[in-house]
């Protein structure tokens, strides 16, 4: 059985199709990212999984249970660490994961003995009693997700889930993940919009653009497949020489981004000072240059022709960004 | 349904309500204020007929309105719930709408009660007349039943209006006019007959006269219709208020 199995899972809200007939199979015990701009879709594919939005068109199965028709069944085989904060910051975070348990349909005894450790998991114990507004961001996300496991979920979504952290707490978040997919066994689907996160944390990545899936394997597969690496030259002219460029054989892809020229390159390091000469010897200067392996960045640019960071700072996100800013 | 998750929310409920010594405080005074100045201010020119002192008229009907307030404003905890993201831990857990909406019910009541008879307490030691034990059971029964019938009504506001700001607005745009009109403050047998008529569909009014009738001996309907047609309200509030909340998303 799958963990998790769509099927022209699509949604739409007012005639904006948000999520694009999505078929998805996601086996038992995977770490599975979602990567995608901001508005591509993911968090409203995780909000029809986990039963709080339906679907318009097409059918979802989570543990083997339908979203639409059997919702309760979902919920228990499954944990949420939601993008936004979700945690009632008046109570302490001891209470906040009683609140959870109990709503579980968790025994005193074993809410007792489960909140102790997965307390002592995300290395909150310390804290336990202390009311979540008196948190830090981190702290909050770190306990957002030891009540998301509490019940021993068989899944787990983790929309963002360090979203706004910085990198040492995010390094801490990812160890935790990991934790909980090698140790506790659980399957992981996590979107996110960092590719390293995807490209360190993930077994398969599922690319995301406009509500579709673009490509899906291993990043590692994915970066293959661009057969070469990135070089990348500022230069006077870039139109001028990305033309000279292509018509060479090492040279597999050429764009142009502003002053740059991004060119997909085999062997890239004996490449650039093929190409620094070519330059010069044209009469032109290169200003800057740069070689690097290619990232999950790069196998987006690939099928979409723009950065997975371009559409960041729309105003709604904006909006949001301040609102978590204000509630974290 | 789950009796365990009801019993949660209610929990929730009593946590913040004994944290939260301000808004203890500050809901308590303001029905004092109405009480002291208004009873004491009013009661030196006014005497009820039938009833004698004006305070001892108005503090059932100041009972009423502090519930009344407190009742419908918990709706506002589900208002903040979906501004801090609590509500969506809360739909998206194996439990059903009507657990959900019943652990709020109670909690809301719950909440309204203790401020209700504390502000009974309070009315008599400024020299309102005081009912026996068994009128005491009876006022904390027509206290919950006016309670569960407004809180009902908040959440179900609540489920609808989204805006933190606009919330308290509406509701005292709706509460205020049923306030006045309940014969809480003045008696409705003498008011002029238009007055009369529409105050008697005002739900609140049999609340309040039921109250006076069971603290101080003296109301204008009997006691056993006020407690049916302010429990026919309540009843519908808490449906109203569950089928909304059934249709709620994040």
């Amino acid at each position: 059985m799958r963990a998790i199995f769509t099927n022209g899972l699509t949604r739409e809200f007012n005639g904006l199709t948000a999520v694009d007939h999505v078929d998805l199979q996601i086996e038992k015990g995977e770490l599975f990212g979602l990567l995608g701009p901001n508005g591509a879709g993911k968090t409203t594919l995780i909000h029809m999984l986990c039963t709080i939005l339906p679907p318009t068109e097409g059918t979802a199965k989570v543990a083997g249970f339908d979203v639409y028709k059997e919702p309760d069944s979902v919920r228990t085989s499954i944990g949420i660490v939601f993008q936004d904060p979700s945690l009632d910051n008046r109570l302490t975070g001891k209470e906040n994961l009683d609140f959870h348990g109990r709503v579980y349909g968790m025994s005193k005894t074993l809410r007792e003995k489960r909140i102790d450790e997965v307390l002592k998991l995300v290395e909150l114990e310390d804290r336990a009693s202390a009311l979540v507004e008196t948190y830090s961001s981190g702290m909050k996300r770190r306990l957002e997700i030891a009540r998301s496991f509490m019940h021993h979920p068989e899944i787990m979504f983790l929309d963002e889930p360090t979203l706004g952290l910085d990198p040492q707490t995010r390094r801490k978040i990812w160890e935790h993940i990991q934790m909980l997919n090698k140790q506790e066994k659980i399957t992981i689907l996590l979107t996110t919009h960092y590719m390293d996160e995807a490209d360190y944390l993930c077994g398969r990545v599922g690319i995301i653009d406009h509500g579709r899936i673009i490509a899906l394997d291993n990043p590692k597969k994915l970066k293959d497949q661009l057969e070469g690496d990135i070089v990348s030259l500022e230069v006077p002219q870039p139109k001028k020489y990305a033309e000279i460029f292509q018509r060479r054989k090492y040279v597999k892809e050429v764009k142009i981004v502003g002053d740059y020229l991004y060119l997909t390159v085999t062997g890239g390091e004996k490449a650039v000072p093929k190409m620094i000469d070519i330059v010069a010897r044209r009469g032109g200067k290169v200003r800057s240059v740069g070689c690097r392996s290619p990232t999950l960045e790069d196998v987006f640019i690939r099928y979409t022709g723009r950065g997975i960071r371009e559409e960041e700072g729309g105003i709604k996100e904006q909006m949001r960004a301040h609102v978590r800013a204000h509630m974290r | 349904m789950s009796a365990q998750a009801i019993y949660v929310l209610w929990l929730r409920d009593m946590k913040w309500f004994l944290r939260a010594k301000a808004r203890i405080i500050s809901t308590i005074v303001m029905p004092f204020l109405w009480l002291a100045i208004l009873g004491m201010g009013l009661g030196a020119v006014t005497q009820i007929p039938g009833v004698g002192n004006y305070i001892d008229f108005l503090a059932p009907g100041i009972v009423a309105m502090a519930i009344l307030f407190n009742a419908t404003m918990t709706g506002v905890s589900v208002l903040w719930d979906r501004q801090f993201g609590f509500l969506k831990e809360i739909l998206v857990a194996p439990v059903s709408r009507i657990s959900i909406m019943l652990g709020r019910t109670f909690g809301g009541t719950t909440t309204s009660i203790i401020q209700g008879v504390m502000l009974l307490l309070v009315a008599g030691l400024i020299g309102a007349k005081m009912p026996g034990p068994a009128g005491f059971l009876l006022a904390l029964l027509f206290m919950i039943v006016l309670a569960i019938g407004f809180v009902g009504l908040g959440l179900a506001i609540a489920s609808r209006i989204t805006d933190p700001v606009a919330f308290p607005l509406v509701i005292n745009f709706l509460i205020m006019p049923l306030f006045f009109l309940s014969g809480a403050i003045f008696p409705l047998g003498m008011a002029p007959e238009w007055l009369r008529v529409i105050a008697y569909i005002d739900p609140v009014a049999y609340g309040v006269d039921g109250l006076r009738g069971v603290i101080i001996g003296v109301s204008e309907f009997p006691i056993w219709l006020d407690l049916a047609i302010l429990g026919i309200f309540s009843l519908a509030m808490v449906l109203l208020g569950a089928y909304l909340f059934k249709k709620m998303s994040v």
